[in-house]
């Protein structure tokens, strides 16, 4: 399963008692050579081949210069593949917020019920992108998928054969994967909100929907942002299920950036556009990262109880 | 649930009670809306399960020529005898090598960089830029760098070996496993650490003795997190390896089901053998888990 790259408060190392750092200096090496030779090196890496024109058959990596980035920028498939990932990325945080937030209140209320439901919400996100989409593949099957099985003629379509309706079955199953992460952690939001507001707003003869919209998700603000960074971020990355599902198709339809740079490269054999976008995929998360951040105005893991 | 893992800044707002059972939360008692969504995404969900499982059973014909929702009217094994007569086994001892081969390793040097960075950063410069590093380390997502990676690995001439997949899988878990676990050392009582210190313990004795034993559940947590993270990798095998007998159990699944495209009721019955051991898994240690899934963003 790949979750979007977590977005997560940064807490500054606390001051510990400990001086004598040369004797725990040693124990953090194992963990930074590892993730400088598989992290670092391949980020600096794919900055450096997206000047060359690798072929990845050959052994000899040439340097062309600006050549990978000249034809990348001016290949109309770069606006196609950044307005697909645009529309996947728009589409899925439009559908998968509000049912989140819904389920999230459903199931903080502490009922047993609910408690049963929730661990069946879950299992989606048990299952790996691959066996979801082969599943989903299967199941959309005009003629034999569920369609047929609950007789419904509007289900009956070629979901994955229709340009627009293969871009809504990508959202779809992104979703029905992912709604359960969000779920849970509106959840854990909605359990940190102090009862005695709730209560406050009664005695005022506040209704139910009036303490939703007056309590509940004013102080969600920060679990919204941190459940929408990491749905934003997460989305630029979709590539098992895109891959699975469609390919990318039919045609060019679902061509996200991750499917794009996996086609020009690995397909293709055009490692040095592929790095290319690989950066471009790179840079945009980072953006949309600090753009979220500073729409929350300040640090996520500031607390959410301001104004108690 | 999540509270477990719920991080507040020292400085903040003191943190509120949890709400009683039963009491108060009026919203949440009776929220027809919520009730709806709740019971029909039930339905969402366990739909395409449902299908998934008796579809498995089925024999092929049926499968073309029954109602895809009935349950099958003579329920067979043989699409599971298919499945594991296609080195189903094999795939699956893959993937158990990859994940231990990469978790395993990676949890435990992230615990150990996790405890120099809690104890040494006052100190040290180095171990605070390395908090730093690793902290930028989790925004760079595995896909944009799987180029290289890849160069690497033919470089290294691991390319086409399970080794190939455990390497970088181990290197990218550990930036959030450090960060976890170290707010997880950060809270051990600096009196335990002094005194440990007074009994003449080594850090390294520290490390396992104080250290290890109080942050058990984060270490379990951070475990069965990466532990299905790598489980269902899928981009890492499918880039570096070639030969079906390096497959991981998601790309067996995905290339089984190219070869036998109208075999659905075989392709299902893979689906739900390689999900079986993660449900398991999830019934066995469902809490865990779940605390797993949201380590380091409870928010």
């Amino acid at each position: 399963m790949t979750l979007a790259p977590p977005v997560v408060p940064s807490a500054p190392p606390a001051a510990s008692s400990g001086g004598r750092s040369g004797s725990v200096t040693w124990m953090a090496w194992p963990a930074l050579v590892a993730f400088v030779a598989f992290g670092v090196v391949p980020l600096i890496g794919v900055v450096l081949l997206s000047f060359t024109s690798w072929n990845r058959l050959s052994t000899d990596i040439p340097f062309t210069g600006l050549d990978s980035w000249r034809s990348v920028l001016s290949d109309p498939g770069l606006p196609h593949a950044l307005w697909v990932t645009f529309l996947i990325m728009a589409l899925s945080w439009l559908f998968q917020t509000p049912i989140s937030l819904l389920l999230g209140v459903f199931i903080a209320a502490h009922k047993r019920y609910r408690s049963v439901l929730a661990v069946l919400f879950f299992v989606p996100l048990l299952l790996s992108q691959a066996a979801i989409s082969i599943t989903y593949k299967a199941l959309l099957d005009p003629n034999f998928g569920l369609g047929a099985g609950l007789g419904f003629e509007f289900l009956q379509q070629d979901w994955l054969g229709d340009s627009t309706l293969a871009l809504c079955v990508v959202v779809f199953v992104v979703s029905w994967q992912f709604i359960p992460f969000h779920t849970l952690i509106y959840q854990g939001g909605i359990r940190q909100i102090p009862t005695s507001m709730y209560e406050a707003a009664q005695i005022d003869g506040a209704g139910r929907i009036r303490q939703f919209f007056n309590i509940t998700l004013p102080q969600l603000k920060y679990t919204i942002i941190t459940s929408s960074t990491l749905m934003v971020v997460g989305s630029l990355t979709f590539f098992d299920l895109i891959w699975v599902l469609t390919a990318g198709g039919p045609g060019d339809a679902t061509r996200a950036l991750a499917v794009d740079m996996y086609q020009r490269g690995f397909k293709a054999d055009l490692m040095g556009p592929a790095s290319a976008i690989a950066v471009i995929l790179v840079l945009v998360g980072l953006a949309l990262a600090l753009g979220l951040r500073r729409l929350g105005g300040r640090d996520a893991s500031a607390s959410q109880l301001e104004g108690v | 649930m999540t509270t477990t893992l719920d991080k507040r800044p020292p400085g903040a707002h003191a943190r509120p009670t949890p709400p009683s059972k039963g009491r108060g939360f009026n919203l949440l008692r009776y929220n027809l809306l919520g009730g709806v969504a709740g019971w029909l995404w039930l339905v969402v969900v366990l739909l395409p399960i449902y299908w998934i499982v008796i579809t498995s059973f089925k024999v092929q014909a049926d499968y073309y020529a029954t109602n895809p929702l009935a349950p099958p009217t003579n329920p067979t094994l043989d699409n599971y005898r298919f499945v594991l007569e296609n080195d189903f086994v094999r795939y699956f001892i893959n993937s158990v090598i990859v994940t231990v081969g990469a978790v395993g390793p990676a949890v435990l040097v992230s615990f150990m960089a996790a405890y120099a960075i809690v104890r040494g950063s006052a100190a040290s410069r180095f171990l605070r830029g390395v908090n730093g590093l690793f902290l930028m380390g989790l925004a760079i997502p595995l896909q944009a760098v799987i180029i290289p990676i890849y160069l690497i690995i033919i470089k290294i001439q691991m390319y086409d070996t399970l080794g190939a997949i455990i390497l970088p899988s181990l290197a990218f878990a550990i930036p959030l496993s450090v960060l976890v676990l170290s707010n997880f050392v950060r809270d051990v009582p600096k009196e335990l650490f002094e005194s440990m210190r007074m009994d003449g313990a080594t850090e390294w004795g520290t490390l396992w003795r104080l250290a290890f034993p109080l942050t058990r559940p984060a270490l379990v947590t951070v475990t069965i997190y990466q532990g299905l993270t790598v489980w269902n990798g899928f981009i890492l095998p499918l880039i570096l390896t070639q030969s079906p007998e390096q497959r991981t159990l998601p790309l067996a699944l995905w290339s089984f089901q190219g070869q036998y495209t109208i075999n659905i009721p075989a392709v299902l019955a893979s689906v739900v053998l390689t999900t079986l051991p993660i449900l398991t898994l999830y019934i066995l240690g469902r809490r865990q888990l779940l605390s797993g899934l949201t380590a380091g963003f409870s928010k």
